[in-house]
């Protein structure tokens, strides 16, 4: 009972930040924000027995990509989102709601959280967890999967950060002017 | 008074998700924009986490006496997901950073005005 | 002395950060944690050394150049396992043609596999935060 309670009320926190997220105007606010927002869903995925996601999201979703906005709001040097102009709020209001309500009436079919015998439960799952000992050796069931029965699987993301990364540097890294850099360089060794 | 319990998970991934995709499409600030979007991929990632929890269930990490874990499956996704979701918010920065160089602005309609494009 | 209290503590968090985050990297197998958790939590202590000391003195600890060879040999290191167990005579990620015994040959596969996406994850963030800090001194 208490842990339904524990994940209500961080769900609701949840949707009060993002409902904060939006209607604030100052974007240093904004993004210390999302971190708290990044810490609560780290929280609600601990809640929810993923462990490991929890960790890689405390550690990315607080840590580094906050780092980077703040690293993005100091080069852009802008402090306030200028009010929508042009934009009607109402259009993509209604957009929205009609989007949500279909979504909605979709999830009214939906086994209820947590049932065992959902049929997402009753495929692949079962066999991982059986299988993940014998065969690897490996009680972390998550590792097992991600770097040997989905291995192919982690061996693209592993390529999407590399690639990420790669573009990251050829936008903004300044390897199209690379004597420039030289220059600068030296002049602060000597 | 359990469909409410068993389905508040999904309806608020579904709220988190329709206010990052109220955010991406209304806002016009750029940096806005771009948290829009990581608050959508967080409601995704809520959504596959709530359909792998099983009740009275453990973390999945093969312990003696323990028979009831949660899918490992969804966490394996989403722990990915994350890590690859901070490299591609890393590119949308560093996109948002040159917009600025080459605009001096990181306003939607700003930009468009220069572009002569709406 | 400026940031006095900064410069203190995050001298006394960064080492204990690191063998964390080894431990996460190593200890995956048994508890949470795995390569991507790991190379984050590595980048972090970076993160927090460059942000406290300044990206010059992060930049002559580890430099942009050596960074960027980690993220192709971590790359290198994920591919080069599926090759060498074809070599085997494996399909490519077959871990089991690495040792003698199935389960020897997956837990050595999953560890270098495991320290492939470490070093890519921890080498690409750290790179993503020198270039968003460079850009900010020039």
């Amino acid at each position: 009972m208490i842990d339904i309670i524990i994940n209500l009320a961080l769900l609701s926190f949840l949707a009060i930040s993002a409902i904060a997220i939006v209607r604030m105007k100052n974007l240093f606010a904004i993004i210390m924000l999302f971190g708290i927002f990044s810490f609560l869903s780290a929280s609600v995925f601990m809640v929810m027995d993923a462990v490991d996601v929890a960790f890689t999201e405390a550690a990315v979703g607080a840590g580094i990509s906050t780092v980077l906005m703040i690293a993005t709001l100091a080069l852009t040097k802008v402090q306030d989102e200028k009010r929508p102009g042009g934009h009607k709020p109402w259009l993509p209001l209604t957009v929205v709601i009609v989007t949500a309500a279909a979504l909605v009436y979709g999830t009214l079919d939906i086994p209820a959280f947590g049932d065992a015998n959902a049929p997402s439960q009753k495929h692949v799952a079962p066999q991982y967890l059986q299988r993940s000992i014998p065969e690897t050796g490996i009680p972390n069931v998550v590792t097992s999967v991600l770097a040997s029965y989905r291995g192919f699987d982690t061996l693209g993301e592993v390529f999407v950060v590399f690639t990420a990364g790669i573009a990251v540097l050829i936008l903004i890294g300044g390897v199209a002017q690379p004597s420039k850099r030289k220059t600068s360089r030296k002049k602060k060794n000597a | 008074m359990d469909f409410l319990i068993g389905h508040y998970n999904y309806w608020v991934a579904i709220f988190l998700m329709m206010i990052g995709f109220y955010t991406v499409i209304s806002h016009g600030n750029l940096v806005k924009k771009i948290i829009g979007l990581n608050i959508f991929q967080v409601s995704v990632f809520l959504l596959y986490i709530s359909m792998s929890t099983v009740t009275g269930g453990a973390a999945p990490i093969i312990t003696e006496g323990v028979q009831l874990y949660s899918n490992p499956l969804p966490h394996v996704l989403i722990l990915t997901a994350i890590v690859v979701g901070v490299a591609t918010t890393a590119l949308g920065l560093a996109l948002v950073v040159r917009i600025k160089e080459a605009y001096g602005t990181i306003e939607e309609d700003e930009i468009h005005e220069q572009d002569h494009s709406l | 002395m400026p940031n006095l209290i900064l410069r203190v503590v995050s001298k006394i968090l960064i080492p204990p950060i690191i063998i964390f985050a080894l431990y996460v990297q190593f200890h995956g197998d048994f508890g949470p944690g795995g390569g991507f958790q790991a190379g984050v939590i590595f980048s972090a202590a970076f993160i927090l050394y460059a942000l406290v000391f300044g990206l010059d003195a992060a930049e002559n600890v580890i430099s942009t150049s050596v960074l960027r060879f980690l993220a192709s040999l971590g790359v290198l290191i994920y591919a080069g396992v599926g090759i060498a167990t074809v070599f085997l005579g494996g399909n490519y990620l077959e871990y089991t043609v690495l040792a003698s015994t199935q389960v020897a040959g997956q837990h050595l596969g999953i560890l270098l596999v495991e320290l492939g996406v470490g070093i890519t994850v921890f080498s690409v963030m750290l790179l993503i935060f020198f270039t968003f800090a460079a850009k900010g001194r020039a």
